[in-house]
């Protein structure tokens, strides 16, 4: 069909318009030169041979996992008469409520900066220089006056928000009627239900093997283990992205974990992306930012006080303080309903010369952002890479739970689905629960938020993402939730108030989140 | 291809109901937009905004000169896969035709849970013609015939090595020009000051 086809052109052309500013580019055009050298490279059929020599050599792998890597990240090319903001965020009243939330945030910021009377940027003077660069390695010893500070907002702000969204074109009659929904979300988002999640998530079948199932000291690791583990080591070996991404819905060995999410998320550790940390680096030394010490709040009050994660404060620290600085997360705006934050240059307010963005990357963190970070520090341990990860990561997950959208993976969509499972497949508890004042979302909201990091034990949690990076999507994260109240129902159904229902799931710890998964999804009746 | 937009007059939406009453308290599920153009030209495609539009759009269509115009309908039950949920409801759509004449959109919006539908910026094009050709420089596309060169010293550098390496060179001149990428600069700062003011709400 001509409209399909003129789609494919247009995608084409934006991934190859796209590829053109990368290294892999310059690399294929140094290699192509160099093997003209080579003597099966003959002058009258010189395309083809160079095709051939690329696919021989693997390049044309690195080429195809780095056009996988552009189609799941970047959405489809949408309609000439589209503006901008269409791709952003199709709904004109989820825009409007984005663009509200973030004015709060930075009313919020901009107080905060008066009224400590601390500037939003500030060059730092060599002799602080020098003291920083020297104690880069071990920041997490500093310990600076943060009373004063407060986080920008925590997750439960960020729920009386989306709690508030209303669709102006949508019947919000006051009376009940069908049409009202007995959870916390308002707005008619489509979500899928059981059967739909069934063909979605087919992998965690229970006639399927998974890790997190079936490498458990009762299983023999005949049966599945060892020849998922062998599997796996062909699939590195291929170098190839979007098997690896089909490979991991089955979860990943944790010896080639690291690997594998490199391979899927399409990071090689060149040398120029070092030399790219090296010089985020830089910035973090020559100028120090207010972000900076909401940072350091953050992480003092999360991660520092976990079991887990306590060990990798400095690593969190030279991640984050380098991620506020990096312009290239700001191209991930064009398809999120957030936007950065913008101002001017002192005495320069309103010249568009002087404009910049605010902090560099346009990403506020809120309480618990470090958490983003902190599984990936058991994974990486050279702070190139593990930014380089974490970065991409956010640009493709983590950014859609903390803004406003319809989007399926959206934060929005993930809380209606979660609702929606409940009072579906769990009708009496979530009814029970309603009318005790113990709205369920309230409860499991922080945990989606945070995709369940610092909720869950370590290596369950990356399990869990495991399966996030598997089907490139968040609502599994929803599904669980639900699964974790499906499991938990008869102490819930007992509970009388809304803080015995938080107690009942206040410790998520020994949890083993694939049975559950598998249970919630194949095995309830319904 | 370019698209060239024809101009047309789009009537108020009429509501269809059952009956002679007007209730104000049933919301109607079919509207009609009419189209009317004030001068008659043949086009080729519409685009639209939807605004929780279920389905529809019916178009009359000449198949050829010789035939009776009769009317088809297209883009039926495709713009929101579920009326009830807003997936599709705020779509850009752009419908390829071919040699239509006269244009009546029926839309449909059977769910009771939305307040109003309609489609907006309606626009209707024809094909345009295709884009004109690059325009080479008059001495390339003519060259001068070619002159016996003067014997030079033999200091100088072989003249057609040294044209061939400034084409090559015009070439690529001409091939990064052609190539911007979307690439970005790193830099935050404007000439390495970072002295902000407030945060702006704009």
């Amino acid at each position: 069909m001509l409209q399909e086809e003129s789609d494919l052109s247009l995608i084409i052309a934006q991934i190859v318009q796209k590829l053109k500013g990368s290294n892999l580019y310059s690399q294929l055009e140094r290699q192509a030169w160099a093997s003209l050298q080579r003597p099966e490279i003959k002058l009258e059929s010189l395309k083809e041979d160079i095709k051939e020599f690329f696919k021989i050599s693997g390049w044309e792998k690195k080429l195809q996992n780095a056009v996988y890597s552009e189609l799941s990240v970047f959405p489809l090319p949408s309609h000439p008469a589209a503006p901008p903001e269409h791709l952003k965020e199709p709904l004109v009243y989820m825009r409007k409520a984005q663009g509200s939330w973030e004015k709060r945030i930075l009313k919020s910021l901009n107080s905060m900066c008066t009224e400590l009377s601390i500037p939003l940027a500030r060059k730092r003077p060599v002799g602080e220089q020098k003291e920083l660069l020297n104690k880069w390695n071990e920041m997490g010893t500093d310990e600076p006056d943060l009373s004063l500070f407060r986080p920008v907002y925590a997750p439960k702000d960020f729920l009386e928000v989306l709690i508030n969204l209303r669709n102006p074109n949508y019947e919000n009659g006051d009376s009940l009627s069908f049409r009202t929904h007995l959870g916390l979300i308002q707005v008619p988002l489509k979500v899928k239900d059981i059967p739909e999640l069934k063909e979605c998530f087919v992998e965690l079948g229970l006639n399927i093997g998974q890790l997190g199932i079936d490498d458990s000291t009762q299983v023999p690791p005949e049966l599945f283990e060892n020849e998922h583990v062998r599997i796996g080591q062909k699939v590195l070996s291929e170098q190839d992205s979007a098997a690896a991404q089909q490979y991991i819905r089955q979860g990943s060995p944790t010896a080639l974990r690291a690997e594998l999410w490199a391979l899927i998320l399409n990071i090689s550790s060149q040398p120029e992306d070092v030399l790219y940390y090296e010089q985020l680096k830089t910035n973090v030394i020559q100028h120090d930012l207010l972000v900076d010490s909401l940072i350091y709040k953050d992480v003092k009050l999360t991660a520092s006080n976990d079991d887990y994660y306590f060990v990798f404060e400095d690593y969190l620290y030279q991640v984050l303080l380098c991620f506020s600085r990096d312009t290239s997360v700001l191209s991930h705006f064009a398809f999120n309903s957030a936007s950065p934050p913008k101002s001017y240059i002192r005495g320069k307010l309103g010249l568009e010369e002087y404009a910049v963005f605010y902090p560099p990357n346009g990403v506020i963190p809120f309480h618990g952002f470090s958490m983003y970070v902190a599984p990936l520090c058991f994974l990486y341990h050279e702070p190139s890479k593990l930014y380089q990860i974490f970065r991409e990561m956010y640009v493709r997950f983590f950014f859609r739970l903390h803004s406003i959208s319809s989007h399926p993976s959206g934060i929005v969509s993930l809380c209606l689905l979660f609702e929606t499972l409940l009072q579906t497949y769990l009708p009496q508890l979530f009814y029970h629960l309603r009318e005790i004042g113990a709205q369920p979302l309230r409860i499991s909201f922080k945990w989606m938020v945070r995709a369940f990091s610092g909720y869950l034990a370590t290596d369950q949690l990356l399990l869990l993402w495991d399966r996030i990076l598997g089907y490139n999507s968040l609502e599994i994260l929803a599904v669980l939730a639900a699964a974790v109240f499906a499991f938990r129902a008869v102490n819930l159904m007992e509970v009388t108030s809304l803080a015995a229902a938080e107690a009942v799931l206040a410790d998520l710890s020994t949890l083993k989140v694939m049975p559950l998964l598998q249970i919630f999804l194949f095995a309830t009746v319904t | 291809m370019s698209r060239v937009l024809v101009p047309c007059h789009v009537k108020g939406t009429v509501a269809l109901q059952v009956g002679d009453v007007w209730t104000s308290q049933g919301r109607p599920g079919v509207l009609v937009i009419d189209v009317t153009f004030p001068c008659v030209t043949p086009f080729e495609g519409i685009t639209f905004k939807n605004y929780y539009t279920a389905a529809g759009i019916r178009v009359c269509q000449h198949t050829s000169a010789h035939t009776p115009a009769k009317w088809v309908t297209c883009l039926w039950d495709c713009l929101m896969p579920d009326p009830h949920s807003e997936e599709g409801a705020q779509e850009y759509i752009l419908c390829d035709m071919a040699r239509i004449s006269e244009l009546h959109l029926i839309l449909q919006q059977p769910s009771p849970l939305w307040l109003s539908f309609t489609v907006e910026e309606l626009q209707i094009y024809q094909q345009g013609p295709k884009s004109p050709s690059m325009i080479f420089p008059k001495w390339l596309s003519h060259p001068m015939p070619c002159e016996q060169p003067a014997l030079l010293h033999e200091g100088l550098p072989d003249p057609s090595r040294v044209s061939s390496e400034v084409q090559q060179m015009w070439a690529l001149t001409e091939m990064i020009r052609a190539s911007h990428t979307s690439a970005r600069i790193g830099h935050f700062d404007v000439d390495g000051c970072y002295d902000l003011n407030l945060l702006s709400y704009t």
